[in-house]
């Protein structure tokens, strides 16, 4: 709790910063507009100007805030909350497509992980590439899967969840072979005493002991299935989604729509990690481990 | 139908050989550890190879690797400019940048912890977000040439960098600092001498992270706009045209020059921190 303060004087001078920022970025349009109108602009004028232009190059953190409202509260309280402008279901398209491939890419990676840690083939055969893989841009073939899924009819949902999936499958992999190989050679011993079978030793001691990399890898694969989702939506053409939004955002310069959809895909992701990190912090506590 | 049985059986194969060399009495040899990862890959090519083939597999949806590399071998001067643009220009310059300022401002906030309490969580929320998404914003402040996919890769690897530096510097022990206070040595003195070859491990850590940031982030702001080559571009419109084996050949690049940079900068960190547990076998 001690932390309240400092974080808090830390986004104070981001928002500041960023208000200081916005004067100049939008100034040069100001200017010009008065120009136009052959007014001069005190400076008072010039800096209220620079807050409240409608196509700014950097809105102003207000401006965002009123925008991220009036496209979700605003819309809700107007009963539309599921209405194609509202960036609550373009929101919803993201999450679902997100959390869809997250659970595939999830569950795979566990059942490679456990492979991997019982299988001394696979773990030599596979663990290199896995490793090699994090090295990888993989993203750069996001478009690929979208257009190809498509042409052989699949569309909506699957495509953008297969990339979350995709995304998301290699961090568990690392992390629940890691985690599974946790317990040392004195508490497999334990174990082997007591002739516990294969399957007890897994249930028993291995996965227990595997929890704390497990929840640490779910956040890491949770936000990149988001990043997944989010860049699988560019090459369809801007239709729905939050990345939709940015992208049809850049192309009519409605900078305040790229803005508010981009604070909404960070609520979302740190959300969805802080779901996870409550998850965690329950799991852990029954268990007796404190994180 | 004879090529894929013939897949299938050269799967069955190398699998069985798989098995044998991990589990015969040579598996903790050097050379074995290197064979079987390079056998299940090439096995993994060859089913790929044959599968595409045996059931004829149209080309806009899987092109055989044969193909992709017959394209790769055709199209080098393009690969090559494409390269130069999104890896020369935009991901090693942001990746300077933004690492190079990251490790600048963890130690300006060295020295105030009420600073470092503050931005610390800030940076870790902050590393978690899709920065990507900031792309098209600038793509829009800084055109379309590669200054605008450096600005976006110093957005996403600055805060992964500062976590990792700001953790580092405070690595040090309370005897390590006692003893150098017995020196007395200055601050600037401790932190040559003894904080900053302590932190490396920490920072070579995050500049590792930062390798794969910084190539996805030149590449995924190329689809938001960008001059007529690079890789991003390359892989955006060759897609709309259906030429996917240009598209696996730019990924083959992709794939390459990532792990080369990571292999580069996990070849500096041996050098650099060699006297760290984890450097020695």
């Amino acid at each position: 709790m001690r932390a309240v303060l400092p974080i808090l004087t830390v986004v104070t001078a981001i928002v500041l910063l960023w208000y200081a920022a916005a004067i100049p970025m939008n100034a040069k349009w100001a200017r010009e507009q008065a120009a136009r109108n052959d007014v001069t602009l005190s400076l008072t004028e010039l800096v209220a100007d620079t807050w409240s232009q409608d196509r700014p190059r950097l809105p102003a953190p207000h401006q965002v805030v009123a925008e991220l409202w009036k496209s979700t509260g605003e819309m809700a309280l107007k009963g539309r909350a599921f209405s194609k402008r509202s960036l609550i279901t373009h929101a919803w398209y993201t999450l679902s497509a997100t959390l869809l491939g997250f659970v595939i890419g999830t569950t795979a990676g566990v059942l490679l992980a456990v492979g991997i840690v019982y299988n001394r083939a696979m773990d030599m055969a596979v663990m290199p590439w896995a490793i090699a893989s994090q090295t990888i841009p993989i993203l750069a073939i996001a478009p690929m899967i979208i257009v190809v899924l498509n042409s052989i009819g699949i569309s909506g949902i699957i495509p953008k969840a297969i990339i979350s999936a995709y995304l998301s499958f290699f961090p568990v992999v690392v992390g629940m072979v890691k985690g599974l190989r946790a317990p040392g050679r004195d508490q497999l011993d334990l174990l082997s005493t007591y002739s516990a079978t294969g399957a007890s030793t897994f249930w028993k001691l291995r996965l227990p002991a595997s929890m704390p990399y497990f929840f640490t890898a779910l956040k890491i694969s949770i936000a990149a299935a988001l990043v997944g989702t989010i860049v699988g939506e560019l090459p369809t053409g801007a239709i729905r989604g939050l990345g939709a939004r940015m992208l049809s955002g850049s192309y009519y310069g409605q900078t305040i729509q790229i803005w508010s959809a981009l604070f909404a895909a960070a609520i979302l992701a740190a959300a969805l990690v802080a779901i996870i990190g409550l998850i965690e912090r329950g799991t852990l506590k029954r268990m007796g481990m404190e994180p | 139908m004879t090529l894929v049985i013939l897949s299938l059986g050269f799967w069955l194969v190398a699998y069985l050989l798989n098995n044998w060399l991990a589990n015969s009495r040579w598996n903790a040899s050097r050379w074995v550890r290197i064979m079987v990862p390079a056998i299940f890959g090439i096995t993994v090519i060859g089913v790929w190879e044959g599968l595409v083939r045996g059931l004829d597999v149209p080309s806009v949806i899987l092109p055989p690797p044969s193909a992709i590399i017959a394209r790769f071998a055709s199209s080098t001067d393009v690969l090559w400019t494409d390269f130069v643009q999104t890896f020369v220009k935009g991901a090693l310059s942001g990746y300077f940048i933004g690492t190079g300022s990251a490790f600048l401002v963890a130690i300006l906030i060295d020295r105030s912890p009420f600073l470092q309490r503050g931005l610390l969580p800030v940076g870790n929320f902050v590393a978690a977000l899709p920065i990507v998404g900031t792309a098209p914003i600038l793509v829009m402040w800084f055109g379309f040439d590669w200054q605008s996919k450096a600005a976006v890769v110093v957005a996403m690897v600055f805060f992964p960098m500062l976590v990792n530096t700001v953790q580092g510097l405070a690595a040090t022990e309370k005897m390590q600092r006692d003893l150098m206070a017995t020196y007395s040595a200055g601050y600037w003195q401790s932190l040559f001498k003894l904080r900053l070859p302590a932190a490396m491990p920490a920072v070579f850590n995050g500049l590792k992270i930062a390798t794969t940031l910084a190539l996805i982030g030149a590449i995924v702001a190329e689809f938001f706009g960008s001059p007529i080559k690079g890789m991003g571009f390359r892989i955006s419109t060759e897609v709309g045209k259906l030429g996917l084996d240009m598209v696996w050949a730019e990924i083959t690049v992709a794939a390459l020059a990532g792990s080369a940079f990571y292999g580069a900068v996990a070849m500096v960190e041996r050098a650099v921190t060699f006297w760290h547990p984890s450097q020695q076998n």
